[in-house]
């Protein structure tokens, strides 16, 4: 069998693992939703202010909350397949419709964070591995250690008192300025000055993690034994760092950019509430005040997704990318 | 024991970190003797600027002391931080355990389950578990708790796996021992350095996910904390820099030293695995 094929194999396989996977997170959504104080025609009586206690049950009957559980639960898988996760009474829309309202700001903040820490953190690695055991090396390390033991919304704020209230170079909040009607390249101008501060903060946690990593992944490299053949055939130090040894690093941080992505969209929820980023983190902000928990579950539904999907993606990239990976 | 101080004791960002940590449990312990008002207590000086009225870091909104608050904070933190790592260890070891033990289909379950809590973005699980518990000291424990078991338990299954072939435990087999004895005598005190490493990193994780729940307004509302500060005084950024500056320094300090502990105790302990950093 060729290899391409053998990647295909491969692939269907890993989406098949992923179905319980998400099958089981579905499962745990509806009793986490179970398990929550009053149900959604509580919450519908609280919305119109008053309902009879004839009236609820009526509305009960009609949603299906009156069957019993396993039927219940037959019903939301059902609802999830299609895609309908329920309807959000605050916002007076269908949840799925919401999510993806505010999926494409959240993606563009991920994007635009993963780029510049993994950027940022492979030049730092790079950095500190060259200069092993100088004063630069140690000042990368403690640049790494403190940012690492740094809480995002915390960094947010100093950001928000350093970049827009003392200095008024970056705008506090929102993902453009909608007043000024702005077109064209006027307009993701706006955007990206608004982009600047919160890719900033989420992505200094990771710098830091992508720092410590690609050291470490360079010092493992130089121990290698295709370096000591390189030096030994006459090949520069320069040569050997760049052409050799950066290459192999390179392989561990690019999955690791895939597996981090879980914590990352975490991270958007914090970044996005101080900075009021119109992305599906805010809207978890939102609903969380709201208490509009078909809505955060809905998130949270796509997040889990999202981690399972990128995991995927990752692992396939990383067969074209290392030959040496036995795709069985 | 001495063996184990000296090797600690080589590395100096190692001993920083302890003597900070010593510092900020010393504070929080004597958070009653030096304020021992009601941290929540407001007073006739809101808005105060570090050092006027006779507040040391300021006062917030409604003028509570910004001092007072860090000091009756870091009781919750450390707590927080200490008591959902000790329930996480817990059922990281169980689960690891009997996994890395009976291997099969034991394993094959048990395993699955912990694969299913490592793909949920932890942190939004954390914020799902505390808005359906209604937030309060409890809800935020069983929520860091939940989700940062799973490292435990894969940690605890490969040392199992790496050990119950071993020699020393086929012994124990010939000589009749039960599996539990075996799993809690003989193999558990053998793997207990890397698990008191997970350990000491996940008190400062913990605290870091108090506090940014405590933000997202998710903290117990009776109980004073660093993150409950912050998301407080986020309001009144333009004009008192000083309620949000201050409780973050305490967090990043007490993290960044928890985490200096935690790496001297790996080097300390495994001396093999320094290649870690």
């Amino acid at each position: 069998m060729n290899r391409s094929s053998k990647i295909l194999r491969y692939v269907s396989r890993r989406l098949l693992q992923g179905i319980p996977i998400i099958l089981a997170i579905v499962v745990m959504n509806f009793f986490l939703l179970n398990l929550a104080e009053g149900d959604a025609v509580d919450v519908l009586a609280g919305e119109a202010g008053s309902a009879t206690p004839e009236y609820m049950e009526e509305m009960r009957k009609k949603f299906g909350l009156d069957k019993p559980l396993t039927v219940q639960l037959a019903h939301y898988l059902k609802n999830v397949v299609q895609l309908d996760l329920g309807y959000s009474f605050r916002h007076d829309m269908q949840v799925t419709e919401l999510i993806v309202d505010r999926f494409w700001p959240t993606l563009l903040l991920m994007v635009s964070t993963i780029l510049l820490a993994v950027g940022f953190g492979v030049l730092l690695g790079l950095f500190a591995a060259v200069n092993l055991n100088t004063w630069k090396d140690a000042v990368v390390s403690v640049f790494a250690l403190i940012t690492y033991a740094t809480p995002l919304f915390w960094v947010g704020l100093m950001m928000i008192i350093l970049f827009s209230i003392k200095n008024d170079w970056f705008p506090t909040s929102g993902m453009e300025n909608s007043a000024a009607f702005y077109e064209g390249f006027d307009r993701l101008k706006d955007i990206a000055h608004h982009l600047v501060l919160p890719t900033i903060t989420l992505s200094l946690f990771y710098l830091a993690l992508y720092t410590r990593m690609m050291r470490a992944s360079m010092l493992e490299q130089y121990g290698q034994d295709y370096v000591i053949t390189a030096r030994a055939k006459g090949v520069s130090e320069r040569r050997i760092t760049f052409i050799h040894v950066l290459r192999n690093a390179l392989l561990p941080v690019v999955t690791m950019a895939g597996v981090q992505v879980g914590a990352l969209i975490g991270g958007s929820v914090i970044v996005e509430s101080v900075f009021a980023w119109p992305g599906l983190g805010m809207l978890a902000f939102e609903s969380l005040f709201a208490r509009d928990l078909n809505l955060l579950l809905g998130i949270f539904l796509l997040s889990s997704g999202l981690v399972v999907a990128v995991n995927l993606v990752v692992d396939v990239i990383y067969c074209f990318l290392d030959p040496r990976i036995e795709v069985n | 024991m001495t063996e184990f101080w000296n090797r600690f004791s080589c590395n100096r960002q190692a001993v920083l970190g302890l003597i900070i940590l010593g510092c900020v449990i010393f504070l929080a312990s004597i958070a009653n003797l030096i304020y021992p008002n009601d941290p929540f207590l407001y007073s006739r000086f809101p808005l105060s600027g570090p050092g006027e009225n006779g507040f040391l870091l300021g006062s917030d909104s409604i003028g509570r002391d910004v001092a007072a608050g860090i000091a009756h904070g870091a009781k919750t933190s450390l707590l927080i931080g200490l008591i959902a790592t000790i329930a996480a260890v817990f059922i990281g070891v169980i689960f690891g355990a009997l996994a890395g033990y009976y291997g099969g289909l034991v394993d094959d379950i048990l395993m699955r389950v912990t694969e299913v809590f490592q793909t949920i973005p932890s942190f939004i699980f954390a914020i799902l578990l505390v808005a359906i518990m209604k937030p309060s000291i409890e809800s935020v424990v069983i929520a860091i708790t939940v989700v940062s078991w799973p490292a435990v338990a894969r940690l605890v299954r490969g040392e199992f796996l790496a050990l119950k072939n071993r020699e020393f435990v086929q012994a124990c087999h010939t000589l009749g021992m039960g599996d539990l004895r075996i799993m809690l005598a003989e193999i558990l005190p053998n793997c207990l350095s890397p698990i008191i490493v997970i350990g000491s990193l996940m008190v400062a994780t913990a605290i870091l996910v108090e506090s940014g729940l405590a933000f997202l307004g998710l903290g117990d509302p009776n109980v004073m904390s660093w993150g409950f500060i912050i998301s407080d005084g986020r309001s009144m950024l333009r004009v008192a820099w000083w309620i949000c500056t201050f409780p973050g320094i305490a967090i990043l300090i007490t993290v960044l030293a928890i985490n200096l502990v935690g790496e001297g105790l790996n080097d300390a302990l495994n001396p093999r695995l320094r290649e870690r950093n």
